[in-house]
């Protein structure tokens, strides 16, 4: 068992044929990602990467049945790649792109929550369940599948938890990257809810960053819903207010959003905290008795 | 992107919405035409600059005379303005925004953000106007009353009836109200705002409301949509290395320690600051190369990084994911050959081929140490900061 995604899932890319995406979709397949074809508009009928490429997700849904689709067009496209993806039948949605106006996310989050579509990211390195599925742009290796559930609002700190984790044999249930944007497509809470679910996942890693308030949400939720062992570190004890910190959400804004804030709230909620980002997987260890 | 007060109260102009009379200018007999032209015999003279606490910093004064415009302009272009939202060397003053003077009988706070818990354009606004919005809001948030706004609906005039109701606004009030709410949010949602801040909205002893304080940030990631507000950025506002770095993809925050970091990602750069600190040490700066960092890119990173004399050692940690590590060690290798670097630099790197990468800073003869793990990098570069290497 896994979240989200399996060896079963079926993947279309969007804006399959662009250089990036190429690198990327190259990857997922050799990882084993059943990628059945990708979108560029205009060059429909061709063939990239062995696959077929269709004009619109439509047409792909309808020939290939596919119910995830992974998306790497440019940030101005966004909006209207995810919705079109949304309103063609498929069910999960990972937006790669970095730099989505905030505003197209917000109306982009309102429809996919109407529609009962759910979006991952943007600004984010994806989904992967270890020897299953890869629907990302982290590095494959690293991975082990096994039983801790990750999820992260940053790229590279979800691999150093991966990477730990799997130095310690403990391996990854589902790694879920929400990103770095202050209107993500799933919120800590969409993730821990999948988790404390599925029974492949016995411990769950959450990793924070300073800026609004998700992650105090999830320590609320954690303490009333989550019953699973909950390692959580939050990046930025030492970032000064008023300044962004390279994600667009990673701001402390009118003294709200600390790390400090953060750890307080988790630790409150009975969550295991960590203070070094090079403790995590130790953390996994500890509280688990593994 | 931060815009001036005289630039956003073009802007509310432009939408139609009540603002104070003024003018803008860069020079002090520009400033004394202006208060000319407003005509009356009492100016509001203010310094524009990109930060709050400008009043009581001395940069912005009521005056009764002509020579009173021209003096203030004097004293204040082309000096410094620090606030207590400045860093020490404060922000260039090189505009002057003369103003007509209001007769205030009652200040008003009027705010729109994007609220990232409801995930909703929120419009705030309050009685306790032209103080800290964010003092009123942890003491007693009950006085701020609040409307979220549908993004793909947009504003109504209840919600506008709704908040002036909650401010006590008379029924003559009420309607010039609904105007410059509607204005201000379809100003906010037509141009990609971040921010709308007008404190104070003040009722005048006439009894008509006037927006004379303006705020505005725009979201970076649309100013391909908004060439007219792209034309507006103050590049003297922005702090010289940060702009930099930003036209080289790399995100950069001064700090004021002494270990520069190099870091791929934003999370992963925090966390390197973090950890430095929990070895003893201060990092001297935020920098994510992104994940696209190239030879050039590393050396420019370099660049930056050194341009603060503080730093007396580099921390490189990198985690492959979209950058291969051999491709970053070259660009290590090829910027500590060219650019004469003195300091210790300490290199860790993992994930995508991490181990070319290190064999290939093995080789090079440089002033390199490599490590394995993050806690050794930082336990390394502390150290190096302090003159002990090995």
């Amino acid at each position: 068992m896994s979240i989200l995604i399996d060896k079963h899932t079926k993947v279309i890319c969007q804006g399959f044929t662009g250089g990036q995406a190429t690198q990327h979709c190259e990857q997922c397949i050799e990882y084993g990602t059943q990628l059945v074809g990708g979108v560029t508009p205009g060059k429909g009928g061709q063939e990239h990467l062995g696959l077929p490429v269709f004009n619109s997700v439509l047409d792909a849904v309808k020939e290939t049945n596919a119910t995830a689709s992974i998306i790497f067009v440019p940030a101005r496209f966004c909006k209207e790649s995810i919705l079109e993806a949304a309103e063609s039948g498929i069910q999960l949605i990972v937006c790669i792109t970095e730099g989505v106006p905030t505003l197209d996310m917000l109306e982009v989050k309102m429809r996919c929550d109407d529609l009962g579509v759910r979006l991952i990211g943007p600004n984010c390195p994806g989904i992967i369940t270890p020897g299953e599925c890869k629907m990302g742009i982290m590095p494959g290796s690293i991975h082990l599948p096994g039983k801790v559930g990750i999820i992260s609002r940053s790229g590279t700190l979800t691999y150093e938890a991966v990477k730990q984790t799997t130095d310690f044999g403990f391996g990854q249930s589902s790694c879920v990257g929400i990103g770095g944007d202050p209107i993500p497509g799933s919120s800590f809470i969409d993730i821990l809810g999948m988790f404390q679910e599925d029974p492949a996942t016995e411990a769950i890693v959450m990793v924070g960053e300073i800026g609004g308030t998700a992650e105090e949400l999830a320590a609320q939720f954690i303490q009333a819903n989550i019953t699973k062992p909950v390692v959580s570190y939050i990046a930025g004890v030492t970032a000064p207010a008023g300044k962004r910190m390279g994600h667009a959400g990673a701001i402390i804004a009118g003294g709200k959003g600390t790390a400090e804030e953060k750890f307080k709230a988790l630790e409150a909620a009975g969550v295991y905290t960590v203070k070094s980002p090079a403790d995590i997987g130790k953390g996994v260890a500890e509280l688990t008795k593994w | 992107m931060n815009l001036h007060e005289y630039q956003a109260k073009q802007l509310l102009r432009s939408y139609g919405i009540a603002v104070s009379n003024g003018v803008a200018s860069d020079s002090a007999e520009g400033a004394k035409e202006a208060a000319l032209s407003l005509g009356g015999d009492r100016w509001v003279v203010k310094v524009q600059v990109h930060a709050g606490g400008r009043g009581k910093a001395g940069g912005v004064e009521l005056v009764d005379d002509i020579q009173g415009v021209e003096d203030f302009a004097n004293k204040w272009l082309g000096k410094n303005l620090v606030t207590f939202q400045t860093d020490e060397k404060g922000q260039p003053i090189n505009q002057i925004l003369v103003e007509s003077c209001s007769n205030i009988a009652d200040e008003l706070y009027l705010g729109a953000v994007i609220d990232r818990t409801s995930q909703r354009l929120v419009m705030m606004a309050s009685n306790e106007g032209g103080v800290n919005i964010e003092d009123v809001a942890e003491a007693t948030p009950e006085k701020i009353f609040k409307v979220a706004i549908d993004p793909v609906q947009g504003p109504n005039e209840n919600q506008a009836d709704k908040l002036s109701s909650s401010l006590g606004l008379d029924d003559r009030q009420k309607i010039q109200f609904r105007d410059i709410y509607m204005g201000l949010v379809r100003l906010f949602l037509e141009k990609d705002l971040t921010l709308l801040e007008i404190n104070p909205l003040v009722i005048t002893t006439q009894g008509d409301l006037l927006c004379v304080d303006a705020k505005i940030n725009i979201d970076s990631n649309a100013l391909y949509r908004q060439e007219e507000l792209s034309l507006m950025r103050d590049p003297s506002q922005e702090d010289e290395r940060e702009a930099e770095a930003a036209e080289w993809d790399l995100s950069y925050v001064a700090l004021d320690g002494d270990i520069g970091c190099m870091v791929n990602g934003a999370g992963l750069a925090m966390g390197t600051m973090d950890i430095i600190k929990l070895q003893g040490g201060e990092p001297a700066n935020f920098l994510d190369v992104g994940g696209a960092a190239d030879s050039k890119r590393v050396s420019e990173a370099f660049r930056i990084i050194l341009s603060d004399s503080n730093v007396k050692a580099v921390l490189i940690n990198i985690f492959g994911g979209i950058v291969r590590c051999d491709v970053i060690a070259d660009g290590i290798v090829d910027a500590l050959t060219h650019m004469g670097v003195e300091v210790p630099v300490v290199v860790r790197l993992e994930g995508n081929n991490a181990e070319l990468g290190i064999k290939k800073l093995a080789k090079c003869n440089l002033n390199i140490m490599t490590a394995i793990g993050l806690e050794q990098a930082a336990e390394l570069a502390v150290k190096a900061a302090k003159g002990i290497t090995q």
